[in-house]
């Protein structure tokens, strides 16, 4: 199983984190069109990579952002929820598998 | 016949302590230290298994537990594995796979209609529709090796959990020198070895001594790392149970397998590795045979001939497949006894003899190319031929661990390049194979180990592999009337894999799967790398070209009830529950939770219970234990705005003291939770979700509060708390004997939220409609939860009070009418859909969801949630059964129920909106394909105006 470092709890495994999908930008609903609301409320890009996710430690319910690279499975960095609202740094490209 | 040797130092026997056992029926004697595989090979037993497909007699092949021959039925076990498994007293042992036991066994006859079995059998014969459920009936009485007994003891095997610095895999001399420096440079060591006893394997005995009296490193013998898993997680399956061992760092020296050459009737009994021979006599003081032929191809050969030859074994012959000589002095010391050395030679032939066994075996010269001139065969007699032409890397773990190889041709073996972090290889997989190297390159790898966990510097330098070639490129030799066994478990000849690639299955993953070699018990540990061989041969291409196979878990077969462990089902029980079960209630789940169904009562039926439990509600009070809700309490000056923004409805403006219903959605707008919201004081909420979306809804809740930023709190109180509904007309005036709170309609309006003490107990009391009468929620701490229970339902009982259970819950909210989410709505259903727009403030700046409805609302329902009712003598059609109109699905039911109150069925059904008016017939389809005439109707079904939740019905 794997190990995931939480900034909160340190390494836990994985079986005590909840997974929370990708972190995706929603575009303003007011401003938006239909086509452009139903694309990201539907569509999801499964194309591994480098990505920003949600990840929570559920004994303790916190929620943090996981920079991980899906190719290798490998987390690079995490950042705690805020960061989000903030805006989180261009993810840099996969390494090669 | 005995084969048992002169005793010897060395072995692990006790000669003063007999053990009699049975095979097959028939009485046998082994000795303490015996395994079930050495015990019969001592007793001279001719073979000892059938195989899995032509049922041709086997006898012991690795003496290592990774060859499938040596499964046994052992006192109504199956596939007990004989190599690896003391021999105990009145062992009661038999064969696998046999019909009508093993030396009669009826299947043998297959043998001789191999024609008729071709290489992707399976395939072909299930290619058939017509024909599947034959060969189906046909493969399943004769596949399968031991037999599952049904009525065996359930064994407990709870799983350990493991932790160390180091792992070891290995307990050879490589393994061994590695837990060593990994153990002197600081580190906490478990080492892990298949082996029934930890004997180095070759190893110093002082380097043996040394690991063993470590009081830092943990010996796991007899035990099989079966898979690596993410961050060093390996589990080790011993007997008795699974190890989840977690490591810091991970040594893989887990060694090379011997291989066997290929050629005619290679699999007769008698044939086996020289390694296991070698084992054999070493360990269990048994010779392989009375008088041996070895085929060689390496050093190996030449040492074990000269063990066996000092323990009083004839060598008839050293069949040398190379031309040349190699210098040692092993192979000086075989000339020296006089030992015949074929050099250029090739098995051709092993010779049946009439017990089935090995009588003898034909050579023939071979060239440099592997041609072999079978014109110029001769024959050799002797009893067993011992197979020393090379060995495969056991490179699984490493493999499944993330490392990458390359197939060295100086080595004609895989070896590891490029480790992962924390992953360090040695010893002869990793191509090391002279003693000292091996030393050396453990203490290398068990140094780096512990420096990747931070003990210690790493020291030593890479090993040089070996640049003597310890396998031979080519083992394999073809002969006219095959029956050159290339994969023992699955009896797959060179043929077979022959015409598989001519069938266009050419590469080593389809090869594997189209001819199953490698997917027996063995996992290919015997067969995969001649597989290779032969593959590179038909395309003309070397073996790194065609790579390995992937490795994945389990290395070696794991019984499963290793792998169950513990059952082990957490469920939730509420405060009451001792109660409930005082009462009679018939369970049922509810997420992790039990509920009561209902409560039985003796001399009433099912339907009956339930039916006065409805009742009881309607005609007096009624109590339920509803504490399975989500509770959960938001303080904090932004409390409201969440609520406003995660909820549909509006909250901002909801009084202190009132409560309201609560609609969740997710951001395509369809319903995922509901509850109710009660605000206690302007920056403090409670509220409910439904029992199965407790968990979940709260996670959501604390992500968007996180994200957004604002400042409230929440906290999830679902298990601090329980909650009773206490509802009926008579319910107010036995809760006001027992609260402070005044429950008058003035002082406690319908929808109010009161704080106060029931039964002496801090309460929240609320009044809520759910089943439609008067009624109370009362939520107190879970601790106290019991007391108030006995006090509410003893107040009742002189009022004839009837607690009820989720059932009767059910008919009551239908009645009047209220959707379950997740049973009336479903992945898909928005509130347009639901008719509870009403619960929908669209005029909100922002809510979860509300984007999409709006665009839903534009587009309009593409199906309704509506009420239907059936006459009370028409039989009640199930949920789920569909509602057809002009043939085509118009509909479904979601809820259905009798309602003894109405006189009539009633339910919801989710309905095309052009059928979706009240008063429409429609006809649901039952499962006999009998229509039914329903007619839409509006809900709420009972007391449509809902004057008993609000007025002073009662009391």
């Amino acid at each position: 199983m794997k190990i995931l470092v939480c900034p909160l709890n340190g390494p836990r495994p994985a079986s005590e984190f909840a997974y929370g999908g990708e972190v995706r930008r929603s575009p303003d609903p007011n401003t938006c069109s239909d086509a452009e609301w139903s694309s990201y409320v539907f569509n999801r890009s499964g194309s591994p990579g480098v990505k920003y996710e949600w990840w929570c430690h559920i004994a303790s319910g916190f929620w943090f952002v996981v920079l991980r690279d899906t190719t290798r499975d490998v987390v690079i960095d995490t950042f705690p929820a805020e960061a989000v609202r903030r805006g989180l740094p261009t993810p840099p490209a996969a390494a090669a598998p | 016949m005995t084969h048992r040797l002169e005793a010897h130092a060395e072995e692990w026997l006790d000669r003063t302590a007999p053990l009699r056992f049975t095979f097959e029926g028939r009485e046998y004697q082994g000795y303490s230290g015996d395994t079930i595989s050495s015990a019969l090979a001592a007793a001279g037993v001719p073979y000892v298994a059938r195989s899995f497909k032509y049922h041709r007699p086997r006898g012991i092949l690795s003496f290592a537990n990774h060859d499938s021959n040596t499964l046994f039925q052992v006192d109504g076990v199956p596939n007990v594995r004989g190599d690896v498994t003391w021999l105990r007293d009145r062992m009661r042992v038999s064969a696998v796979n046999t019909f009508g036991g093993l030396w009669r066994d009826r299947a043998r006859v297959l043998d001789r209609f191999a024609r008729l079995l071709p290489v992707g059998f399976y395939y072909k014969a299930f290619h058939s529709k017509a024909l599947f459920p034959r060969w189906e009936r046909m493969f399943r009485t004769l596949t399968g090796l031991g037999k599952v007994s049904l009525g065996a003891p359930r064994e407990a095997t709870p799983k350990r959990y493991g932790f160390c610095d180091v792992l070891v895999i290995g307990g050879g001399p490589s393994g061994l020198a590695a837990a060593l420096a990994a153990a002197q440079a600081g580190a906490q060591v478990a080492l892990a070895d298949e082996a029934l006893r930890l004997t180095g394997n070759g190893a110093p005995p002082a380097l043996v001594r040394a690991v063993r009296d470590s009081a830092s490193i943990t010996l796991f013998p007899a035990t099989v790392a079966a898979g690596y898993y993410a961050d060093h997680w390996v589990a080790l399956a011993q007997q008795a149970r699974m190890t989840k061992m977690r490591a810091g760092a991970v040594v893989v020296a887990t060694g090379v397998i011997e291989q066997p050459a290929v050629f005619r009737n290679n699999d007769l009994p008698g044939v086996m590795l020289a390694s296991g021979a070698a084992r054999l006599a070493a360990r269990h003081g048994v010779a392989p045979g009375r008088r041996v032929v070895i085929i060689a191809a390496n050093l190996d050969a030449y040492a074990t001939c000269l063990e066996l030859h000092a323990r009083g074994v004839q060598v008839a012959a050293i069949v040398d497949l190379r031309a040349v000589a190699e210098s040692d002095a092993a192979v000086s010391a075989c000339a020296a006894l006089g030992l015949v050395v074929l050099r250029a030679h090739a098995p051709y032939e092993a010779v049946r003899g009439p017990e089935g066994t090995v009588a003898g075996l034909t050579v023939a010269p071979v060239n440099e190319a592997g041609h072999v001139d079978a014109s110029a065969q001769r024959r050799i007699d002797c009893d067993a031929i011992l197979m020393s032409v090379g060995w495969a890397a056991a490179m699984q773990l490493y493999l499944q661990a993330g490392g990458s190889t390359r197939f060295s041709e100086e080595l004609q073996q895989f070896v590891p390049v490029d480790s992962p972090p924390g992953i360090f290889a040695a010893g002869r997989m990793n191509g090391v194979y002279d003693l000292e190297s091996r030393l050396a390159d453990g203490r290398r790898a068990g140094s780096q180990a512990a420096a990747h966990v931070g003990f210690g510097v790493p020291s030593g330098t890479a090993v040089a592999r070996s640049t003597r070639c310890p396998s031979h490129r080519f083992p394999i030799f073809d002969h006219p009337e095959a029956k050159n066994f290339v994969d023992f478990d699955e009896d797959l000849q060179v043929k077979d894999l022959e015409n598989a690639a001519q069938e266009g299955f050419d590469s080593s993953e389809l090869l594997k799967r189209y001819s199953t070699v490698g997917m027996g018990p063995s996992q290919g540990k015997h067969s995969n790398m001649n597989a290779l061989r032969i593959l590179a041969r038909i395309r003309g291409v070397g073996v790194e070209q065609l790579g390995l196979t992937t490795a994945r878990p389990m290395y070696h077969p794991v019984p499963m009830k290793l792998l169950a462990g513990r059952s082990f089902y957490p469920e939730r029980r509420t405060p009451c529950d001792a109660q409930h079960g005082a009462l009679g209630a018939v369970w049922m789940p509810a997420g992790n939770w039990r509920r009561p169904e209902y409560y039985a009562v003796s001399g009433e039926s099912r339907a009956q219970s339930i039916d006065a439990e409805v009742h009881a509600v309607r005609s007096s009070v009624g109590l339920i234990d509803v504490g399975t809700l989500g509770k959960i309490e938001v303080y904090g000056p932004d409390s409201a705005e969440l609520l406003d923004r995660v909820y549909a409805g509006r909250f901002s403006d909801l009084k202190v003291g009132m409560t309201r219903y609560g609609l969740m959605l997710d951001e395509s707008g369809v319903i995922i939770d509901d509850g109710v919201i009660a605000r206690l004081g302007e920056e403090l909420f409670y509220f409910t979700t439904t029992t199965g979306g407790s968990a979940t809804v709260f996670r959501e809740l604390l992500r968007l509060n996180a994200l957004w930023g604002l400042d409230c709190t929440l906290v999830n109180v679902t298990g601090h708390r329980a909650a009773f509904n206490f509802a009926g007309p008579s319910s107010r005036g036995i809760l006001q004997q027992l609260t402070d709170i005044d429950l008058r309609d003035e002082a406690f309006p319908y929808l109010a939220v009161r704080s106060g003490q029931v039964a002496g107990a801090p309460a929240r009391l609320m009044r809520v409609g759910f089943v439609g009468e008067l009624g109370f929620e009362i939520h107190v701490a879970a601790g106290r939860g019991r007391e108030v229970w006995e006090a509410l339902h003893s107040a009742g009982l002189p009022l004839a009070l009837r607690p009820f259970g989720v059932e009767a819950q059910r008919v009551l909210r239908l009645e009047k009418g209220h959707f379950i989410v997740g049973q009336d709505t479903d992945g898909l259903t928005d509130p347009l859909e639901a008719s509870a727009m009403w619960a929908v403030a669209m005029k909100k700046p922002f809510f979860v969801g509300q984007r999409s409805l709006r665009i839903l609302q534009a587009r309009g329902p593409r199906q309704k949630l509506v009420g239907i009712e059936l006459a009370a003598t028409a039989p009640l059609p199930k949920e789920c059964h569909l509602i057809i109109d002009k043939g085509a699905i118009a509909g479904r039911v979601t809820s259905v129920t009798h309602s003894r109150a109405l006189n009539k069925s009633i339910g919801l059904a989710m309905l095309s909106p052009d059928l979706a008016q009240v008063g429409r017939d429609i006809h649901i389809r039952t499962d006999n394909g009998d229509m039914l005439a329903a007619r839409v109707a509006a809900p709420p079904f009972y007391d449509p105006k809902n004057l008993r939740q609000k007025a002073d019905a009662g009391a």
